[in-house]
């Protein structure tokens, strides 16, 4: 699966003509990890959209395994089957009248058998830790924030896809579901060989996984390039309304004051082995 | 995609019509279109749509705005257009052919009607286009406030009508997440023809309305805790005060209406 | 008087037989800055609504300001003195103009006219959003819009302001832009904050800290005090700071440091 972008531009239809994506081309790759990052109404969201057919886009061409899918009489439903999307807002994919139910929706579209349908059910609330009896005969509305969020992401999960697009997937979990979340990522694109597209606002979660970071700037790219590089560049980022892994933040700090440690690690291990080896241990502070 | 209708959206704009009193804007509407009834000649219509236009341009709302708002109104117009050139008689044969005949008559109330439609419908939407939904039901409110003393409850009714104005755009917006959201797991909207299509909308109704009360729930939840309880002893930032622009404006319509009722 | 008092309360959802919340006893004093974490579906939000009365204790009492949220003529003097700023930007502005909005809550309170208008100017400034009167909300960033919401609490001059994971949806700036507001509302004005959040780097300034698990305080105290019991934290399916977690490893690695909780504090202890 590989998807390309070229010359996109975006204008929502009735808003005063503003170019939501200004020109934006991209090429996605089988088995990346991108993260996408950007200001909000930078166009993140409209670009997921555009990247799985619900969106067509106003201007220029998007082009899925070989076929472009702004031309006229192209099956998208296949395409949407292969490209999953969780939606920023988890009330937004809720529709059903039980979890079971808003699950199920996508792999009945799949004419796949009943049983084979509830296996799926099961396994998808498993993966993102909710427990098969007692949420499947919930009301998807009356559960809490984070619940909500985790029945969305079951629900496309449960499709099977080979590209897996998340808007924003970890507002409003805990930690706890963050890092189970987190770790189901990283399964899939390691061990599925899947492509993963993780929009976040949270540049921790960006930097850990991801071997691509795009960022948006007011519907353009402004950076698209590994994470290493795209976090070195401080400034512009900062200037982008966006900011630094905690982490980074703080071994940067640590080099203003003269110390040579080197700041693209985004991990707390890597930054204890850093810190370890380039300063002395004081006795008293 | 069903973004375009109109009726019950706001679009802010500092326009002479954006700043007229929503009590003489929603006066004026009323008579225009009762004049629009009285209207029967094509002159009488052409007239109209010119005061309609200057209005638009006025109000600083784009005129393709406003057509696309006509768009699911098309169909209902074409069928009304068809069934009057088909079934109304009288006046001369135009066309004829096997048992087929269309009269003139037919014709031109046909088309008097399809006129009076689209002009309805444009310049209501030009009232909730121009006017906020707060301001449309203080409008409202203000002006049913006189029945009060026969026991009608004037502000419950005018925030009634305002929900139900909100209202409209949520259902619409919340019909195009659904769809999306099916769409996105697989549903398929787009391909076959019509009954098909129409077909697989069904499963979209049931989660539609769920939905749509629970946003309204979700919006009441908010009013509520901002401490909304009805009309009563509610106080305005801006109070209505009708102006002489708004005068002169009632003015103008009036003298329109007449002129326009007996072209 | 404590501000705010929850004596023994209760809270079961129709549709559930476990309580939502189950014996909560907690008092707040005005002034104070309060964080509330807690893992997905531990309750917190029920017990926000509880303080605004949008629902009302199955057991138990709820006494804003020594006034009881079951008694009906207080419904509105409360919801008056505890404000309340959901997740969702979106489903909390009511009308099509910043202003208007703002001018909603006085309105609903039977300010007269000139004062509302003042009290709209003062709100838009201390939110920092002077000079947005006219804008439609729709054309507002996620930030802009929180403090949006965020004045048209203040402008009805509450004691006290809940917000139900305001900055959830925000970009880093925005989520700065409403920290930096309530923590300015909380010193300059005297506002009481309650501030429900999975950020644990913004409990960080709180006065207090809650944790609530399965429906109950788990556990109440200091910043310092909840966080410096790392292995209790993550027990509950919580996390630390990143500083703290660093500090830790640190320590174990040999690292002399005392106990700290910011950026700067922990670079000054090391360098
Ligand atoms: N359905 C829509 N109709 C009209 N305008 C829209 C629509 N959806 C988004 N927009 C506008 O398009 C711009 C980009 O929005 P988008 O949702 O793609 O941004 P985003 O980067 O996802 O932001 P966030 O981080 O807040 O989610 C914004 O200015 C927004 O107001
Ligand atoms: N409207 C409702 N009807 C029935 N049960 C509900 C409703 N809202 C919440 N619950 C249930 O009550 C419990 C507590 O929910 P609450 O929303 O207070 O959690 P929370 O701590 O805010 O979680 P989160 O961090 O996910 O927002 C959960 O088990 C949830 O499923
Ligand atoms: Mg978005
Ligand atoms: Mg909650």
């Amino acid at each position: 699966m590989l998807i390309e972008l070229k010359n996109v531009t975006h204008v929502y239809e009735h808003e005063r003509g503003t170019r939501v994506l200004k020109n934006v081309n991209l090429e996605i790759r089988e088995n990346e990890f991108i993260g996408l990052i950007g200001h909000t109404g930078s166009g993140k969201s409209t670009l997921a959209q555009i990247l799985n057919g619900l969106i067509k886009p106003s201007e220029g061409n998007v082009i899925i395994d070989g076929i472009d899918i702004t031309k006229e009489k192209v099956n998208l439903q296949r395409i949407r089957q292969k490209i999953g999307l969780v939606f920023q807002y988890p009330e937004h994919q809720l529709f059903e009248e039980t979890v079971y139910k808003d699950i199920a929706f996508g792999p009945g579209n799949l004419e796949l058998d009943p049983e084979d349908i509830e296996i799926r059910v099961r396994e998808a609330l498993e993966l993102v830790g909710l427990n098969y009896e007692e949420f499947k005969n919930r009301s998807p509305f009356n559960l809490s924030g984070g619940q909500q969020r985790k029945v969305a992401i079951a629900g496309v999960l449960a499709m099977k896809p080979e590209v897996l697009i998340l808007d924003e997937p970890t507002a409003g979990l805990d930690p706890q579901g963050r890092r189970q979340l987190m770790g189901l990522l990283e399964t899939l694109y390691k061990k599925e060989g899947i492509t993963v597209i993780l929009i976040s606002h949270r540049m921790e979660e960006i930097a850990r996984l991801s071997t691509r970071v795009i960022v948006l700037c007011e519907g353009k790219v402004q950076f698209d390039d590994s994470p290493e590089k795209v976090f070195a560049e401080v400034e512009a980022i900062k200037k982008l309304s966006l900011g630094l892994p905690e982490i980074t933040e703080i071994l940067h700090c640590i080099k203003e004051r003269g110390f040579d440690v080197r700041t693209d690690i985004f991990t707390i291990d890597g930054a204890v082995k850093e810190i370890v080896s380039k300063l002395r241990r004081k006795d008293i502070c | 995609m069903l973004r375009n209708i109109n009726i019950g959206q706001y679009i802010a704009r500092d326009s002479i019509i954006h700043k007229l009193d929503a009590r003489i804007k929603i006066i004026i509407t009323i008579l225009m279109i009762t004049a629009l009834f009285f209207i029967d000649s094509f002159k009488g219509y052409f007239l109209f749509l010119l005061a309609v236009l200057f209005i638009i341009y006025l109000s600083q709302i784009s005129f393709m705005r406003i057509i696309r708002g006509l768009r699911p109104v098309l169909f209902l117009v074409l069928l009304t257009l068809i069934l009057h050139i088909f079934f109304t008689r009288g006046g001369e044969v135009i066309w004829q052919w096997r048992f087929i005949t269309i009269e003139k008559n037919g014709l031109i109330t046909g088309l008097f009607m399809v006129s009076r439609i689209l002009l309805l419908i444009m310049f209501t939407s030009l009232l909730t286009l121009t006017t906020s939904p707060l301001q449309l039901t203080d409008g409202i409110e203000s002006l049913l406030r006189p029945l009060k003393r026969f026991g009608i409850p004037a502000s419950e009714l005018a925030m009634m009508m305002t929900i139900a104005l909100r209202f409209i755009p949520t259902l619409l917006e919340e019909a195009d997440k659904i769809m999306k959201a099916q769409m996105a797991r697989g549903a398929d909207f787009e391909s076959g023809n019509i009954i098909r299509r129409s077909k697989n909308l069904i499963p979209l109704l049931v989660p539609l309305f769920i939905s749509a009360f629970r946003r309204a729930d979700d919006l009441a939840l908010a009013m509520e805790s901002r401490c909304y309880h009805g009309g009563e002893g509610r106080t305005k930032l801006h109070e209505l005060k009708v102006k002489t622009q708004d005068f002169i404006a009632l003015f103008i319509s009036i003298l329109f209406s007449i002129l326009v009722s007996f072209f | 008087m404590a501000l705010i008092e929850i004596k023994g309360v209760d809270f079961t959802y129709n549709e559930l037989e476990t309580p939502a919340l189950a014996n909560i006893n907690l008092s707040i004093e005005a002034g104070e800055f309060i964080a509330i974490i807690g893992g997905n579906g531990s309750g917190k939000s029920t017990l926000a609504k509880l303080l605004n009365v949008l629902l009302l204790p199955g057991s138990g009492k709820v006494l804003v300001d020594g006034m009881d949220t079951a008694d009906e003529k207080y419904k509105l003097k409360i919801r008056q003195k505890v404000g309340m700023v959901f997740q969702n930007p979106d489903n909390q502005l009511v009308a099509a103009r910043v202003e208007d909005d703002i001018a909603f809550g006085p309105e609903n309170l039977g300010i007269p006219g000139p004062e509302i208008r003042k009290r709209v100017d003062q709100a838009l400034e201390l939110v920092g959003m002077a000079g947005f009167h006219d804008y439609p909300p729709h054309e507002l960033s996620g930030g802009q819009k929180q403090r949006i919401a965020i004045a048209g609490i203040i402008a009805m001059e509450p004691d006290c302001i809940v917000l139900d994971e305001p900055t959830a949806m925000l970009d880093p700036k925005g989520r700065k832009e409403v920290m930096d507001t309530i923590h300015f509302l909380n010193k300059e004005k005297g506002i009481t904050i309650i501030h429900i959040t999975h950020f644990m780097e913004e409990t960080i300034g709180a006065d207090r800290i809650f944790v609530m698990h399965n429906g109950a305080i788990y556990k109440e105290g200091t910043p310092e005090e909840i966080f410096h019991s790392i292995s209790d934290i993550k027990r509950l399916g919580l996390d630390v700071t990143v500083v703290v977690e660093l500090a830790e490893r640190l320590k174990k690695e040999g690292f002399n440091l005392p106990d700290v909780l910011t950026i700067s504090e922990l670079v000054d202890c090391l360098c």
